[in-house]
């Protein structure tokens, strides 16, 4: 069987206050959900890596075919948790080792 | 060679300082390097300058706009004439289809803008794009309405935005992609514009040339017109003096 490639995507959170894990990923599988369906948001086989609360950053894992898909959606998010917010991505990488080597660098 | 991001349509309450500012340093963090707010036509060129010292300050290219919404192709020429020398991009929002045809002719316009929210009122089709083709204007999506709607609204504007974009790329206009946002929650990241551009069906070459290189060609063009120095295209003035 072909290796699935995936991507790391590391998020900064804009929003007042502090979201918490599950409020933030309500918004981002409400975000797929919304714009391609379930069947869409089947195939992205998203996962939430790591989330800080306190800095409102979050690292995700999705598959390389749904990149573009992901980062669309993410970027459709303008509320979170009945609050306005938005969510940048500040990195994409194959690795966390270089995903974190890139934040570390910007 | 470093990308210059760019948003054409950034609408700032001038009005308000502290908020202009505030709304300035973030679009500076999320990595744009020139903007182009829209002016009302009877604005003033101290308001502009003003506007253009603070974004100096925060490291921004800035460019002066004007959303022009002509109801009669007489209209149009008229405000045209009197206002193309003094804004730097000059955009018209087609309301009837008269103007747009009109507008696409014309080469004095930069951008062609239609209501998002007013399917009916959207005149990008065969023949707009091939008028736009032979003149310099492109067609300008604003991101921000992508985001407020939902549901079947959004359905019908991106099923719209996906056929005038197929147009626009056969008959080779040239797509600009701006926000359109006056809060600061409706501002992306430039490669986040790009990525809400892949819901219209731009590829990601496309889609990032929409938020670099078409916006920055059209500012690039047009300061030269505005240049003293500048003769007819092509042609500009190098030198003067007797020693010619």
């Amino acid at each position: 069987m072909k290796r699935v490639k995936r991507r790391y995507l590391a998020l900064q959170i804009d929003i007042d206050g502090a979201p918490s894990r599950k409020e933030f990923m309500d918004a981002v599988w409400s975000a797929v959900v919304k714009l391609y369906g379930e069947y869409g948001a089947s195939l992205t086989s998203l996962v939430l890596i790591d989330y800080v609360s306190e800095k409102k950053t979050a690292v995700i894992r999705t598959s390389l075919a749904t990149l573009d898909l992901v980062r669309a959606s993410l970027a459709s998010i303008t509320c979170l948790a009945d609050r306005d917010a938005a969510v940048h991505v500040l990195a994409v990488s194959g690795t966390i080792k270089a995903l974190c080597k890139t934040l570390k660098l910007s | 060679m470093k990308k210059t991001f760019t948003d054409l349509h950034f609408r700032l309450n001038v009005k308000d300082p502290a908020a202009t500012l505030l709304m300035i340093n973030k679009v500076a963090t999320l990595g744009y390097r020139l903007i182009a707010v829209p002016f009302a036509p009877e604005t003033r060129e101290g308001e502009v300058s003003k506007l253009r010292a603070i974004c100096n300050k925060a490291e921004i290219d800035f460019a002066s706009r004007i959303d022009l919404r002509p109801r009669t192709q007489d209209e149009l020429m008229h405000q045209l004439r009197r206002l193309r020398r003094k804004f730097e991009v000059v955009c018209i929002v087609c309301e009837n289809k008269a103007v747009a045809r009109q507008a696409a002719k014309d080469r004095r316009v930069d951008l062609l803008n239609f209501p998002l929210l007013d399917f009916r009122r959207r005149f990008f089709d065969r023949a707009e794009a091939e008028l736009a083709s032979n003149s310099l204007a492109a067609f300008e999506i604003d991101v921000r309405t992508m985001l407020v709607l939902e549901g079947p609204a959004r359905i019908r504007l991106l099923s719209s935005l996906r056929r005038e974009v197929a147009i626009a790329k056969e008959f080779h206009v040239p797509i600009v992609v701006s926000s359109g946002a006056a809060e600061e929650r409706f501002l992306r990241r430039p490669r986040e514009m790009a990525a809400l551009a892949f819901l219209f069906g731009l590829d990601e070459a496309s889609a990032l040339k929409a938020v670099t290189h078409n916006p920055v060609a059209i500012v690039k063009r047009n300061r030269e017109k505005l240049s003293s120095k500048f003769v007819a295209p092509g042609i500009r003035v190098v030198k003067e003096g007797k020693d010619c």
